[in-house]
């Protein structure tokens, strides 16, 4: 008997992750210096370690609503009519997930049939793919440029629109790229979906990491467009909390009992520690999330402009916590450059190709590190792309 | 604050030309920023923070809880001066509260500190009384954990 011959053919259709093969590749170089991760340096702020704590110090070890817990639903609806202008209900427009990534997959699996399909930007998070394949919808393409400082064009999104098309899927700010869509493009692109009557999901899980005192808009606050969005943001990346694994989707009550439905059964609830510890980051957390704003943008300015100087060319990403550098001046493609880069430098950046074929000649480099492993990594890449400047 | 003076506070190593990378200017502006906050005293001076237990400082540190008279003109700020003045003193606050100045001194052991406050402070003109508290352990410092513990963990390549 085969194992893998009983494996679901969909699974098996799923390749392996690029960032996974990547990954392994790290571990056996050993003592590198990691550009490469996805998340925050900073370890979650005390405040809301402490709170965890006291909430088992007290015995707060049950289930929760399958929603979450209302007071954290209440909190959520709060701070998302404050940051987001879009008022939604607690108690019927407010889901509590394991991250944005739970959240993703509720969407797709509540809302897609067989063949139906999903329009996404690349490069983009390594997700979106798998996730619609996954719940059986077909995952559509649209290719975001560095020409447009890696923005979504709305007349792009349009070619890719067929009776087929159900949802468009966004993700401003950008992982990999720290692209950040200006206000026309988004309304151009709520137009398109008003037009085709179709849903919005959009991940807005960096909204907070915004640089050069820009504002963060959100789709769902445009008009008309509340009633066919599905807002999702979570606690992992401004608030440093990765490990808590909760996120939120908020979105009309049709839908969140749709998402819901899906969740009880899967899931049940999201953990009650983590559930806590996000009500006291949200009522509290504005000062500790302020000053880790601040050291990324500090630690972006150095970034680009020694990348820059290193000669590969980079945009100024306007939120997240990545670069996306240009690699084409050394004639390598993106996996060569990060796995050379790896064995002479020993510094782990990841291929821009692991987040879409749009990502070819790109690399992502992680500034979320400390001061110190960033200026060495930054001396080490400068050194390797004049040793494999070709142009 | 000046974003500026706001990196100096977290690390006053850092080179014009590193804080120019990260502040999108160029390191002769924050040079000459830098000069010019020196010369009119809004930077006062660069430390290091230590840790007195691996620093094997066998110093001693006391806070003295001081109350005195306010002078007619002058109100607290001619004694506090008087009392900031004095080697020993490394802080000294008015405060609000049962007391009005809080002075942090530091001595060579308990004897020494003891002498300077009752031979010094407890004989200026216009101090009524002080109460010392001898520091016993010290846990964080300047804003910096003593014994941070590391939070590393993170994988080294995640999405
Ligand atoms: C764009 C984007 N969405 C979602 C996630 C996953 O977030 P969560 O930790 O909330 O599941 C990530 C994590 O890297 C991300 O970059």
């Amino acid at each position: 008997m085969s194992l893998s011959d009983k494996i679901s053919a969909r699974v098996q259709a799923v390749p392996r992750s690029g960032i996974r093969e990547f990954f392994e590749l790290v571990l056996a170089a050993g003592d590198v210096i990691s550009l490469g991760v996805g998340e925050p340096d900073f370890c979650s702020p005390w405040h809301i370690r402490e709170a965890a704590i006291f909430s088992l110090e007290k015995g707060q070890t049950s289930y929760t609503s399958n929603l979450g817990l209302l007071e954290l639903r209440k909190s959520i609806a709060k701070y998302v009519a404050a940051k987001f202008h879009v008022q939604y209900q607690p108690t019927t427009e407010v889901l509590v997930t394991v991250g944005v990534s739970e959240a993703l997959d509720l969407a797709f699996r509540a809302l897609l049939n067989p063949g139906e399909e999903v329009i996404y930007h690349e490069p983009c998070y390594v997700s979106y793919n798998p996730s619609i394949y996954m719940a059986y919808g077909t995952p559509v393409t649209v290719e975001t440029k560095i020409e447009d400082d890696f923005a979504l064009r709305a007349s792009d999104v349009e070619k890719a629109i067929t009776p087929k098309t159900k949802i468009i899927m966004l993700n401003f700010p950008t992982n990999p790229t720290g692209g950040v869509q200006p206000k026309a493009e988004l309304e151009g692109i709520a137009d398109l979906a008003k037009q085709h009557d179709l849903i919005v999901i959009t991940d807005e899980i960096y909204s907070e990491l915004l640089y050069d005192d820009r504002e963060h808009h959100s789709i769902a606050a445009l008009p008309g467009m509340k009633e066919r969005t599905i807002l999702m943001h979570g606690f992992s990346k401004a608030f440093a909390m990765t490990g808590f694994r909760l996120g939120y989707a908020c979105s009309p009550p049709e839908l969140t009992e749709a998402m819901m439905k899906v969740h009880q059964y899967s899931m049940l609830c999201a953990p009650i520690t983590a559930q806590i510890a996000a009500v006291e980051a949200l009522e509290n957390g504005a000062g500790p999330v302020e000053k880790m704003r601040k050291a990324y943008w500090h630690r972006r300015n150095l970034v680009v402009s020694e990348l820059n100087a290193a000669g590969l060319s980079c945009f100024q990403p306007g939120g997240a916590f990545y670069a996306f550098p240009e690699i084409r001046s050394t004639g390598l493609s993106s996996r060569e450059f990060a796995q050379r880069l790896l064995e002479e430098e020993k510094v782990a950046v990841v291929p821009g190709t692991a987040f879409g074929t749009a990502g070819e000649g790109f690399v992502r480099c992680c500034y979320a590190t400390d001061d110190q492993n960033l200026a060495t990594a930054l001396g080490r890449i400068k050194a390797f792309a004049a040793r494999h400047r070709v142009s | 604050m000046d974003p500026l003076l706001e990196l100096l506070q977290q690390d006053a190593r850092l080179s014009a030309e590193q804080l120019g990378a990260q502040l999108n200017r160029t390191a002769e502006e924050v040079a000459v920023e830098i000069a010019a906050k020196e010369r009119d005293g809004t930077i006062l001076g660069y430390q290091a923070v230590l840790d007195p237990e691996k620093a094997n400082d066998t110093g001693v540190l006391a806070l003295i809880e001081v109350k005195v008279t306010p002078e007619r003109g002058g109100g607290f700020d001619r004694i506090a001066e008087r009392i900031a003045r004095f080697d020993q003193v490394v802080s000294c606050w008015l405060m609000s509260g049962g007391h009005d100045l809080a002075v942090v001194v530091q001595g060579s052991d308990l004897r020494d500190v003891a002498r300077f406050v009752s031979e010094k402070l407890s004989s200026l003109e216009g101090v009524l009384s002080t109460a010392t508290h001898f520091q016993l352990k010290v846990y964080k410092q300047n804003g910096f954990l003593s014994h941070a513990s590391s939070t590393g963990g993170r994988l080294p390549v995640s999405p």
